[in-house]
């Protein structure tokens, strides 16, 4: 890919606004449409676009698959342990009025946090589909 | 602390598989650390769920509204005599699978994947746990997916090539199931407008669009059919039983299908009401029909099978057909009779399976050729064989006499003397496949591969043996299986009233 310059550029221009774009998806989730699921595909989908352009190798040096393991692991056990604390604190699982003072605080808190498991959870996934499809895992 | 969280059972059978699942992943590293999670997590689960049956047992229902949202808006965990019997059925088995996988697993699955498998297995769990509990039709289908795709990652991790090529056939028929199951309960949600089961069941009488009604029935039978492996929908079975790894098909065997059955119990007793089932509908007829059809060539197709795990699989599908049969007669006794079955078959196919992977794991095969002679080498495993295949066959003082003994008398209290024959038949055919292997295992001369092997270890042998123990145990004492199957048989009925 290294004579292809036009790509290179664009695409190094296009992959840091994806990625923020993600960003405002996932923390803007509560207000306007999106959210965790969003969010997580767009995130993803700016990485494929570096991967697609710079070579996979690159990639997976940057965000190895291990380690995206463990990111779509946390996320699951994000969502889950919200609900956990809010059994803890004396509220019914994933009932959120009970995670802060003020039940409006505790919904905002509680959709922020579980959007955020799941923007995670979505988006290493994501990744992990694409390095198994596109790599050749060694040993096999 | 943990006073207040006993009202939060409900959510915590559910949650407490769900949560281990990412924590195996987590711990990949470490694969023994990942084995005791995940029986330690089993083993909370049987705990809390016999505190459910407990709690149900003397104070009735339990209702939970997730996220503290009220009943018909938010997802309720509804938790009566019926689906408290059955998680007991699921976390029982999953306990005693467990530590069990923690040598078949090592001895079959490449050490890379261990931790995954164990993640898939969990969510397995959390699935099956999950479509039970649940009190709202959506969820069914949610948790039905979970634990249908994890099932899908379980089988196709077996030691065998065939492996893929099974999970792929299960992967195809289940996404047809599931999607049967969704396109019903969306017909239920257009007639009433919600999706809390006890809910459409309140609303279903004023329903003017019968046929709408009908149709979601047909689908919903159909779907759940399929995953039930009724009859004409079994083909899916033999082979993802027999490459699936031994503690993928010891867990999925013994469970799956019960809840599948439980799903099609609750369809059509609380939602749907017998009513239309029976008397607009002639799911009694269709489903005795195919009971016996099922019963009688699932335990005939058994008979010349090679694969002893192929063997116990077709044997399922006609075990199934029992539970179909008291289902399909819909009174007191043949439901009764069935729901009995549920917990007896998973207790005798669990031990019959573990035994099997016993054998797999010291002969690496698990073809009668193979098995010849090996009665001799490793006479526990053998002994828990045979007793768990009489179990099977129905002799007295196990378990599986009991649920034959219900089923006779519910067929004979509406006079159906002819299908009491095939019951009996249907034991018949049960000792010709069951003596297959024994014939083969102790009386034939020790193939090449029998020759070397040993006893299997305890690790395999204590949990096999628990299983064993447990067919001779509920087969001497009943109070407990008969009691509550009895209290679930008349809960289901007496939603009609």
């Amino acid at each position: 890919m290294l004579h292809h310059t036009v790509l290179r550029v664009i695409a190094k221009l296009l992959v840091p606004v994806i990625l923020l774009f993600a960003l405002y998806v996932q923390f803007h989730g509560e207000y306007s449409p999106g959210g965790g699921f969003q969010a997580g595909v767009i995130f993803a989908s700016g990485i494929i676009l570096y991967a697609l352009v710079f070579g996979l190798d690159d990639t997976m040096r940057a965000l190895p698959p291990g380690v995206l393991k463990i990111l779509s692991a946390s996320g699951v056990l994000l969502y889950a342990g919200v609900g956990l604390d809010t059994l803890l604190l004396g509220g019914n699982y994933l009932d959120y009025d009970w995670l802060a003072d003020s039940p409006t605080h505790g919904q905002h808190l509680g959709i922020f946090l579980v959007e955020l498991g799941v923007g995670i959870t979505v988006a290493s996934t994501m990744l992990l589909l694409y390095y198994a499809f596109t790599g050749r895992e060694q040993g096999q | 602390m943990l006073g207040t969280l006993s009202n939060d059972l409900p959510a915590l059978q559910v949650v407490v598989p769900l949560m281990s699942a990412p924590l195996c992943l987590v711990l990949a590293r470490w694969p023994r650390l990942v084995w005791i999670l995940c029986v330690a997590a089993s083993w909370t689960s049987l705990a809390i769920s016999m505190e459910l049956l407990d709690q149900v047992l003397s104070y009735g229902p339990i209702s939970y509204a997730m996220g503290g949202w009220a009943a018909p808006w938010g997802i309720e965990y509804r938790v009566d005599s019926v689906n408290a019997y059955v998680i007991l059925i699921v976390t029982g088995i999953a306990s005693v699978v467990l530590p069990f996988a923690g040598a078949s697993v090592a001895g079959e699955i490449r050490e890379d994947k261990v931790a995954m498998f164990y993640t898939l297995l969990m969510l397995c769990l959390t699935g099956l746990l999950g479509m039970t509990i649940t009190g709202d039709a959506f969820n069914v289908f949610v948790f039905l997916e979970i634990s249908s795709l994890s099932m899908y990652g379980l089988i196709s991790m077996g030691r065998d090539r065939r492996a893929l090529t099974s999970a792929f056939q299960y992967l195809v028929m289940g996404t047809i199931g599931g999607t049967f199951i969704l396109v019903g309960i969306g017909f239920l949600y257009v007639i009433t407008g919600t999706l809390n089961m006890a809910d459409i069941a309140q609303r279903l009488p004023e329903a003017t669009q019968l046929r709408t009604l009908h149709t979601a029935f047909a689908f919903l039978v159909v779907g759940i059919g399929l995953k039930l492996a009724m009859f004409p929908l079994h083909l899916w079975l033999p082979n993802a039983y027999a490459y699936a790894p031994s503690t993928a098909t010891a867990l999925i065997a013994a469970t799956a299908t019960k809840v599948a059955v439980y799903a099609l119990l609750r369809f059509v007793f609380t939602v749907i009401g017998p009513v239309t089932a029976y008397e607009d509908l002639p799911f009694g007829e269709i489903a005795m029909a195919l009971a016996t059809l099922g019963l009688l060539t699932g335990s005939f197709v058994a008979i010349f099978q090679e694969n002893v795990k192929r063997i116990l699989a077709y044997s399922s599908v006609a075990q199934i057909g029992y539970i179909l049969l008291g289902i399909g007669l819909a009174t007191a006794l043949g439901l009764q009779a069935g729901i009995l079955h549920l917990f007896n078959h998973a207790l005798m196919k669990g031990a019959l399976f573990m035994a099997v992977g016993c054998f797999f794991y010291r002969v690496g095969s698990v073809r009668l050729d193979d098995l010849r002679g090996i009665g001799r080498k490793m006479p526990w495993t053998f002994a828990a064989f045979v007793i768990a295949g009489l179990s099977l066959i129905g002799v007295p003082l196990t378990v599986g006499f009991i649920s034959k003994w219900y089923l006779l008398q519910a067929t004979l209290q509406q006079g159906y003397w002819p299908l009491a024959l095939l019951i009996l038949g249907g034991s018949l055919l049960a000792v010709v496949y069951i003596w297959r292997v024994v014939e083969a295992a102790w009386f034939g001369s020790p193939s090449v591969r029998a020759n070397d092997a040993k006893e299997a270890p305890l690790g395999l042998l204590i949990p096999t043996w628990t299983l064993v123990l447990a067919n001779l145990y509920f087969g001497i004492h009943t109070e407990l299986t008969v009691g509550v199957a009895d209290l679930a048989a008349r809960t289901l009925l007496e939603a009609i009233r």
